[in-house]
């Protein structure tokens, strides 16, 4: 059960962080609308979140899925790397939120046949909600690419410079092989292929260009981290750390 | 103390409004799947709409009220999220529902629940709540909520 709950924690905090991130639009949003689709898509990535953690705390019954959430260390945390970037501009976040959103989708396909009956439940539902937020990334990365000379620069810069995470994505080490044997896990390397197809068609269309594969951050399945995640938690756990047994 | 049968608690529960959409209930709604009796407590069942809907915890506050000011002690609530929900639990009645309140129900096809107009303009896909888009009548101008179809 242990490997189960630690496979659980690394799906939770990539969506855990991602909604995080995503939560510092809010009231900062470039319109009315995006701001509000923003959060929509913030509150649904916490909410699939908190589905997984509820799990976790099934899987351990000494702690709360709040436990997980605010009193882990940056060490104890496995999102992907990418999730903990910047919001930077809006096409920052867009163009992150593409390839993370493309990522999601195709992950959570596979994990819906997962032998394990609560992790595949929670992926069929988050399916859905995923296709809507990639169908609101995809549009607006075509937009921006395909917009004026500088929203196309900027956008291609954006993805020049989180490029090196997408690597992540595709990893395996020994838990998620071990997963996959069991048929509870997703065989990451098969996900590239159809990632690679939806990505370059919408870089084609977006008329940005695909950057070439170099270095690739990796870590975060052992709990490395950028330095960029260890400042969010403590904007994110202040409150149940400073007052620990807080209600609200 | 513990008393009712189940179909008590169904028609308690239909009683409880969707704490977002007030015309219908949380049975309407479809997010309550499932009531049993097992050892003397009824196991009620509901699922979320979307993962991050923050009613969830709303109604289920509320329908912990309602069971409770009927003398309903013996209940408890669990979260289950399979099968996914999915607006096509939502019954014709319901539906003339919304559309009496404003919202453009579920429906493949969004239509200005003011004067039926087809003719329509999506302004943003994701509206006040997650469950719903914005959109404005070409025709009357109005702006409204369309309920997505999930
Ligand atoms: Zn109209």
């Amino acid at each position: 059960m242990k490997d189960i709950l630690q496979y659980t924690l690394r799906i939770a905090d990539t969506s855990l962080i991602l909604a995080q991130r995503l939560s510092e639009w809010c009231s900062k949003g470039p319109t009315l609308e995006e701001d509000i689709a923003l959060s929509n898509i913030s509150l649904d990535l916490f909410g699939q979140a908190n589905g997984l953690l509820e799990y976790a705390a099934k899987i351990d019954q000494s702690k709360s899925a709040d436990d997980f959430a605010f009193k882990r260390d940056e060490r104890n945390f496995y999102n992907l790397q990418i999730c903990e970037q910047e919001n930077g501009h809006f096409g920052d976040t867009m163009v992150r939120q593409f390839l993370c959103d493309t990522y999601f989708m195709l992950f959570y396909q596979q994990l819906s046949s997962s032998k394990d009956e609560n992790l595949a439940a929670i992926a069929n539902k988050s399916i859905k909600e995923v296709a809507y937020h990639l169908r609101h990334s995809k549009n607006w990365l075509i937009r921006l690419g395909d917009g004026t000379k500088e929203s196309n620069l900027k956008v291609q810069k954006s993805l020049d410079k989180v490029w090196k995470f997408t690597g992540e994505f595709f990893e395996m080490d020994e838990l998620d092989h071990l997963m996959l044997d069991e048929k509870i896990g997703v065989n990451n390397t098969l996900l590239k292929k159809e990632w690679d197809n939806i990505v370059n068609q919408v870089l084609s269309d977006a008329k940005i260009s695909r950057p070439k594969d170099s270095y690739m951050m990796t870590g975060s399945k052992r709990g490395l981290h950028t330095e960029l995640l260890g400042k969010m938690l403590a904007e994110m756990q202040y409150l149940p750390r400073a007052y620990p047994n807080a209600k609200w | 103390m513990q008393s009712g049968s189940i179909k008590t608690i169904w028609e308690l529960l239909n009683n409880v409004p969707d704490p977002e959409i007030p015309v219908i209930s949380v049975v309407e709604l479809g997010v309550i799947r499932d009531v049993r009796l097992i050892n003397n407590e009824f196991i009620i069942s509901v699922t979320p709409t979307y993962s991050g809907c923050p009613a969830v915890k709303t109604f289920q506050d509320d329908i912990h009220t309602e069971l409770i000011t009927n003398k309903i002690t013996n209940f408890k609530i669990e979260v289950v999220y399979k099968p996914a929900w999915t607006t096509d639990w939502m019954n014709a009645s319901t539906k003339a529902k919304l559309k009496k309140y404003g919202i453009s129900p579920p429906e493949k096809i969004a239509q200005c629940p003011q004067c039926n107009s087809k003719s329509i303009e999506l302004i943003s896909e994701f509206g006040a709540t997650a469950c719903k888009a914005l959109y404005k009548c070409s025709d009357c101008l109005e702006p409204f909520e369309h309920f997505k179809c999930i």
